[in-house]
């Protein structure tokens, strides 16, 4: 990788005219989360496809990028306000991602500037989390700190600087793990061709995750039907208490 | 074996949930408690968002207490009129307690409530139980034992008084009214029966019979933790229907098997350790309180 970044630097410029172009694809188009879920692997992969099938001796490298539905939050740091632990400060952010995967073929930081990774989110550093209004800077960075910082811990934010593999120059593929507690929705993969500091060619892809089956079932009557949802639960732990009991009064 | 439970988002291993609803269960049997002071906790620390684990908790009572009120109800051991009086306050009680619950979340001090709330309750009443078993066990002697008035002067004091025959007992409605009121806060607020509230009113403050108290007390938990699923399915939409079936089916078979050995140990010595792992969990309350917290920052959607 290192020597990759060397080449790039030294490279003379010998590219062909036309620009390369991203064929990518991924492993599930959507994610069925059943009663046995425990999390998923996606395998984005997918070829590039250089002008004239002729590989560059400097082959462009890839970052994909996996987002979840975007959702506003509103976190909440704690103090220690007389000698207790509680809730003090608070901050809004109007879009954090619910997700958020970055894996590439050499440290993002690498391949490009810090006006290109703002520019497309490619990294946790450069997601456009669009805080509230009227915080302080050194107030809204400690909250993003603390925001990346707990998502990473719970697997949710996640980035991989030699997650990407590129063999023969043209096919690249990356795993990307995703944990049982992630969001429902419609995600999307983006895949970009990142050549001297520019991306060159960009693709995206759409994924669902959803849950299925009675787990759909179970989610959509809470929301739905509280109250029979509510008299289900009733009846179920009624049910099983009288039954334990019938079944346990012969016995002692 | 892991399932995934589709309120709270996440999956967990389901034999640990069973095993831990088995040894809430076993331990509501032996001491007679809705054991909702236990689960809650656990679960939270397991990583069950609270809301969800306060919610499905309050189901598991309802099963765990049903066998419980069963049997009583069979002894002759129930109050009715009691019980239908501290069930409207206990109904009243878990409304206003959602009220409350959706005000303190939306300023954010909704865990540190529940956390002080646990550590008072739990810290107080453990406290006056362990204290209670080690007089009885004769390992502590008081100096002077006072008689204590069978009635409680404040309780005696108030206006309109009725008959509860089953009781024994001529008093004014509003005080088991009350007393129900405030175990249905505790109930949506903390996810606990309050049992371990109500058993403990009943006897020192009303001086009630002491036949009836557990049964009586039992057929309110009953129904104040039925209501109070209604209330948490239809407002907060917390209750993890299948995280309550795992914890059930592990807590009706424990609470048979709790209620079988209740028999063959010694009130007294069940009494404290009943006290000791009430004051374990308030002094675990505690020590999340005033240590440092793992997580600082807390997420909350909007």
């Amino acid at each position: 990788m290192r020597r990759a970044f060397i080449l790039l630097g030294l490279a003379p410029i010998l590219m062909a005219q036309a620009e390369p172009k991203l064929v990518p694809d991924i492993s599930a188009r959507s994610i069925q989360i059943r009663y046995s879920f425990t999390g998923a692997q996606l395998l984005l992969f997918g070829a590039i496809l250089y002008p004239g099938g002729r590989v560059p001796r400097h082959p462009a490298d890839v970052i994909v990028v996996l987002k979840g539905p975007v959702e506003p939050i509103l976190m909440r740091e704690k103090a220690k306000i007389a000698g207790i632990w509680m809730n003090a400060d608070s901050n809004r952010f109007r879009s954090a991602p619910s997700f958020y995967a970055v894996a590439s073929s050499a440290p993002v930081r690498k391949l490009v500037d810090e006006r290109t990774a703002a520019i497309y989110e490619l990294g946790l550093q450069d997601l456009q989390l669009s805080p509230g209004g009227g915080a302080l800077p050194d107030k809204e960075r400690r909250f993003e700190a603390g925001l990346l910082d707990v998502r990473k811990r719970n697997g949710l934010y996640a980035e991989n600087p030699h997650g990407v593999e590129i063999s023969e120059g043209v096919l690249y593929r990356a795993r990307i793990s995703i944990p049982s507690q992630v969001p429902v929705g419609t995600y999307t993969a983006e895949t970009f061709l990142v050549d001297k500091g520019k991306v060159i060619a960009a693709a995206t892809k759409e994924i669902e995750i959803g849950k299925s089956g009675f787990e759909r079932y179970v989610a959509l009557a809470a929301r739905r039907h509280g109250f029979l949802y509510g008299l289900a639960a009733v009846m179920l732990s009624l049910g099983l208490g009288w039954a334990a009991a019938l079944a346990f009064r012969r016995r002692f | 074996m892991d399932i995934y439970l589709p309120i709270a988002g996440m999956s967990v291993n389901a034999l640990l949930m069973v095993a831990l609803g088995g040894l809430v269960g076993l331990l509501s049997g032996m001491f007679g408690v809705g054991g909702g002071f236990l689960t809650t906790p656990l679960l939270i620390f397991y990583g069950i968002p609270p809301t969800v684990a306060v919610a499905s908790a309050t189901t598991q009572i309802t099963g765990a207490s049903v066998s419980g009120a069963h049997a009583h109800w069979q002894r002759g051991g129930v109050d009715f009129k009691m019980s239908a009086v501290l069930i409207a306050g206990g109904a009243v009680g878990s409304l206003v307690g959602a009220g409350l619950f959706r005000l303190l979340q939306s300023s954010g001090q909704i865990d540190l409530v529940i956390g002080f709330l646990y550590v008072l309750l739990l810290g107080g009443i453990g406290g006056l139980m362990l204290k209670d078993a080690l007089v009885a066990l004769g390992w502590v002697k008081l100096e002077e034992r006072t008689e204590r008035p069978r009635h409680n002067r404040w309780v005696a004091s108030l206006p309109l008084r009725w008959r509860f025959y089953a009781s024994g007992l001529y008093i004014s409605p509003l005080a088991p009214l009350a007393l129900g009121f405030l175990a249905g806060v505790m109930t949506v607020l903390l996810g606990i029966g309050g049992g371990f509230i109500l058993v403990p009113a009943m006897i020192y403050l009303f001086g009630m019979a002491a036949r009836v108290v557990v049964g009586t007390s039992l057929v309110m938990i009953l129904a104040v933790s039925a209501v109070t699923t209604m209330v948490h399915a239809t407002t907060t939409q917390a209750v993890d229907i299948v995280l309550a079936g795992l914890l059930l089916i592990g807590g009706v078979i424990g609470a048979q098997y709790g209620a079988a050995l209740a028999t063959r140990l010694k009130p007294d010595l069940l009494r404290l350790a009943l006290a000791a792992i009430i004051l374990m969990v308030a002094l675990r309350m505690l020590l999340g309180l005033t240590w440092r917290p793992d997580e600082i920052f807390t997420i909350e959607y909007l």
